[in-house]
């Protein structure tokens, strides 16, 4: 049987090692250069907020390279087209007389969403249109359409004064209290969440030892709960000082739980894994690969319907310029989270790390001072870094 | 005929843990057709490899004389450029590319930069009169059948300047006509063009027609050569040289099992190819299996073994497939492999790399793979229970392996193929298909593959055991059926069955309705 070995860990952490390391680095030089606090309240929040989108993104690009490397291109134009939709109802009303009413927004534009993803599922699984052709169909269709409704709808080219009744559902401070002053439910439910990660923690390794099976030393489990809570604590705090937890985390830590826990839990997420690795061993097991490429691309678009709106509410306005990028920051995000480009292997755990060291990387940057350009090849190089690194990797290991 | 013109010297080749060619002789004089005959694995491919430089110079022992020097070929362009082309059992064929492009492919006609379509298509044609194929150059590949695409691969390997042509098995995928009209091209441009040739074929009747001279090789090495002027070629005469091994105890002898009743029983099971619709994969065949029983499935690769099982393991492979399939007395229909796996039923893939495990999860993955439920309660996953059982399946199945959650794709050959095994025996079959459950493994791991597949039986499974090994089948079946050529051409007990006649039925000696074959053949 396979020893804990402290090299196997380092290894298999390696990218939230150089996540720690890049923040540590840009805190550094943000402080010494231009004397700006990156841990300052504000500025951990709006990286949260801003990169919000990704985390949601990445969960379901994660789903559809894991069927075998496939992706979605058409993620970004969908916000874009999502967000003139969403604005159409909830504002400019021109099409159901008086009814802003932000259910009946919110009714017609999942009913949107799942049209799209179930005909896109449908011409990628049954018709077997390869998906990144189908989905640049929809890359290029979204994005004029969104424009066009946007055009047409307003003067202005966007649609802006939603109700706050949407807004408040998808962003803003939950518990709002006045910035700098300590937020008790935020601390509170920061506590809690630190408890739970203990207990599961813990738990887990009891089990493993009462059934005989092997475990991780002690210690580990110590300091890995330790690291874990030091996490949770350190933007609870920072939360607590910014005015309250913003909502759009509570959407995040909702959909990577829940799609963390498909991932590793259940069987779907199995079969996710088991076409991506070998589709004709998956279909001889009893496995529909058809529907589970239908499901993939199904579950895009409801996640891209969800980004768009936490993207609509955090600018406030819709416009033809959103979502740009967006499929982009959701592949690379899978990409330097190890997700394999082949399919068949991925976390979500690896993904968020992946999507949060291109923020920070992002985020740094600017506030050093870094001109746009550049940032844009150090990215570049990140994500080719990361495949070389992943691919290096495992050949290191076979030879083992 | 005087000149040799390909002399192979005591060639060895030996592959991980196999020796694949154990001092090979081989001698071919100009202008003669050489027939190489042997079972499944007994070395010829590997030797046409060796010979082509497809197993470059430096990777093998012995020599090749050609043309009376000693030649080091390190790529197939070595050995094409003495004249030297080999034409492999697949096509390789671009379909949507024309015959004159196809033709020259590689070896484009015109200028360094820039291709003479006129000169193309001008050889083209020229060519493709010598082969006696009426078709324009300019015709798509897909466009035209097997037959006349087998006589485009001999039109490309002339324009190629072949003198010595390779033909690895280039009558199985071909009809008994279009078979005898390669035949007797060969024969012509034997004798037109004096070229020499090499073919590779399990199809004897065809070989003592063809043939000047036949070497014989098993179990990698040369046993004879025929000549066909002075020696007997008979087919059965041939027979004998190919299977002339003695059947040591290679194989666990099973004790006290009790054979039940009939447990699956196929009746009139017809399958055509899901490309060429026209073709019969499966003809006609009806077979059964009993409780506790071991049913072998003995032919040549290519003769529908594998799209019988699959066809019937939920229509995983085929179009238009008919017949009735009868699982414990009562008729099913199994419409896809989900159905068949909850019916009772298991395929173990000959493919264990290409369609049978997933090479980048872990043993553990693998284990429940065909199985999920069994290890989980309303789609979650018992992540113990799971462990627990790939655990088990490794003791039980000595499967060598540090720990379960070793990737797959990590282990020998002989270690996939018992967490393939492991997989299904998991999902609790009463009927295991096993296609060819002992390919590519050392001795040591098929005397363990053979305990498990007996301990199947003693747990009163059926098990169906497809094999092109005559010795494997015959050592380890109750009963064998014989399939060739898309049907059952015999059925045996294994107390009755010897490698002869097993051969016999195949080649057509006693069967019954191959005896149009073989007078076909003749005429």
């Amino acid at each position: 049987m396979n020893g804990f070995s402290m090299k196997n860990v380092m290894k298999k952490n390696v990218m939230t090692i150089a996540l720690f390391a890049v923040y540590v680095l840009f805190v550094i030089l943000a402080a010494a250069i231009k004397g700006t606090n990156m841990l300052d309240p504000s500025v951990v929040t709006s990286l949260i907020e801003q990169n919000a989108y990704v985390f949601i993104l990445g969960a379901g690009m994660l789903m559809c390279m894991l069927t075998g490397g496939n992706i979605d291109l058409s993620v970004g134009s969908f916000v874009c087209f999502a967000g003139a939709v969403i604005g159409l109802f909830s504002v400019e009303n021109k099409i159901i007389q008086n009814t802003t009413s932000t259910p009946v927004t919110l009714l017609i534009i999942v009913g949107v969403g799942l049209a799209y993803g179930a005909l896109l599922g449908f011409l990628i699984a049954y018709v077997r249109i390869p998906p990144w052709i189908a989905t640049l169909a929809g890359y290029l269709a979204f994005r004029g359409l969104g424009t066009q409704i946007l055009t047409t709808a307003s003067t202005t080219n966007a649609i802006s004064n939603f109700p706050k009744s949407l807004l408040a559902i998808f962003s803003g401070k939950l518990f709002e209290s006045a910035w700098g002053v300590l937020n008790v439910p935020c601390l509170i439910l920061g506590l809690v969440g630190s408890a739970a990660v203990i207990f599961i923690n813990f738990k887990s390794r009891a089990t493993k030892v009462k059934k005989g099976y092997q475990a991780d030393p002690l210690w580990f489990v110590i300091v890995k709960s330790c690291l874990i809570v030091a996490v949770i604590m350190f933007l609870t705090v920072e939360f607590a000082l910014d005015g309250g937890i913003p909502v759009v985390v509570i959407w995040i830590l909702a959909v990577l739980i829940i799609y963390g826990i498909i991932t590793e839990k259940t069987t779907i997420g199995r079969h996710f894994m088991t076409v991506g690795g070998n589709a004709e061993a998956s279909r001889l097991s009893g496995i529909n690969n058809k529907r589970i490429m239908f499901c993939a691309y199904l579950n895009m678009a409801i996640l891209t319907v969800i980004a768009s709106l936490i993207v609509t509410a955090r600018t406030g306005a819709a416009n033809a310029f959103a979502g740009q990028e967006f499929e982009l920051d959701a592949i690379a995000a899978c990409i330097v989270g190890g997700v394999s480009a082949y399919g068949g292997a991925g976390t979500i755990v690896g993904m968020v790390v992946g999507a949060t060291l291109i923020g920070v990387i992002n985020q740094g940057m600017s506030l050093v001072g870094v001109d746009q350009d550049w940032i844009k090849i150090v990215k570049g190089l990140v994500l080719l870094g990361a495949v070389v690194f992943d691919i290096m990797s495992k050949k290191g290991n076979k030879k083992q | 005929m005087a000149k040799v013109l390909l002399e192979m010297k005591s060639i060895t080749k030996t592959f991980p843990g196999v020796k694949a060619l154990d001092n090979v002789n081989l001698k071919v004089e100009e202008g003669e057709i050489h027939a190489l005959v042997g079972e499944n694995g007994a070395g010829k491919s590997t030797l046409m490899n060796v010979l082509s430089g497809i197993y470059p110079y430096g990777t093998y022992d012995g020599d090749i004389v050609y043309d009376g020097e000693v030649c080091e070929f390190h790529n197939i362009k070595d050995s094409e450029k003495k004249g030297i082309v080999i034409i492999h059992q697949e096509l390789a064929l671009v379909p949507y590319m024309t015959i004159g492009e196809n033709m020259f492919l590689g070896n484009e006609q015109g200028s360094k930069w820039c291709i003479d379509w006129y000169k193309t298509y001008a050889e083209a044609d020229k060519y493709l009169a010598m082969v006696g194929l009426s078709d324009s150059s300019k015709t798509l590949i897909k466009d035209i059948g097997t037959g006349k695409q087998q006589l485009v691969e001999i039109a490309k390997a002339l324009a190629k300047n072949a003198k010595l042509l390779i033909l690895d098995e280039p009558t199985s995928s071909l009809n008994e006509t279009d078979s005898r009209a390669l035949l007797d091209l060969m024969k012509k441009l034997q004798r037109e063009e004096n070229l020499t040739m090499i073919i590779i074929s399990h199809k004897l009747n065809e070989v003592s027609y063809v043939a000047d001279k036949i070497t014989v090789v098993r179990d990698g090495s040369t046993i004879e050569t025929l000549d066909a002027t002075t020696d007997d070629i008979s087919e059965t005469r041939i027979i004998k040289g190919m299977v002339g091994r003695e059947i040591t105890d290679r194989f666990p002898k099973r004790h006290d099992v009790e054979i039940g009743d009939v447990m699956m029983d196929v009746k009139d099971w017809t399958v055509y190819h899901p490309e060429f619709s026209e073709r019969k994969v499966c003809d006609n065949v009806s077979i059964n299996v009993r409780k506790g029983e071991v049913v072998g499935i003995y032919g040549l690769m290519g003769a529908g073994r594998t799209e019988l099982a699959m066809s019937i393991f939920g229509r995983s492979y085929g179009i238009g497939i008919s017949g009735d399939l009868i699982l414990r007395g009562e008729p099913v229909v199994l419409k896809s492999p989900k159905q068949a796996i909850e019916a009772g039923l298991a395929y173990v893939t000959e493919d264990r790399k290409g369609n049978g495990l997933v090479l980048t999860n872990s043993i553990l993955r693998n284990t429940t793979l065909a199985n999920l439920n069994g290890v989980s309660k309303n789609t979650f996953i018992d992540k113990d229970k799971e462990y627990e059982v790939a655990v088990e399946y490794v003791k039980k199945l000595k499967t060598k392996t540090p720990s379960v959650d070793q990737l797959v794709g990590n282990l020998s050959g002989g270690n996939q193929q018992k967490v393939l095994l492991a997989k299904w025996m998991f999902a609790n079959p009463d009927v295991l298909i096993l296609d060819e459950p002992t390919r590519g493994i050392d001795v040591g791991a098929k005397y363990e593959i053979y305990c498990i597949i007996n301990d199947l039986a003693k747990a009163g499974k059926s098990v169906v055991m497809i094999s092109s090994e005559l010795p494997e089948v015959i050592g380890m079946s109750d009963r064998i059926y014989i399939m060739n050529q898309a049907k059952i051409v015999g059925e045996m007990k294994a107390s009755e069955a010897t490698q002869e006649n097993i051969m016999a039925c195949i080649v057509g000696v006693s069967g019954e309705d191959s005896g149009a074959d073989s007078k076909g053949s003749e005429g």
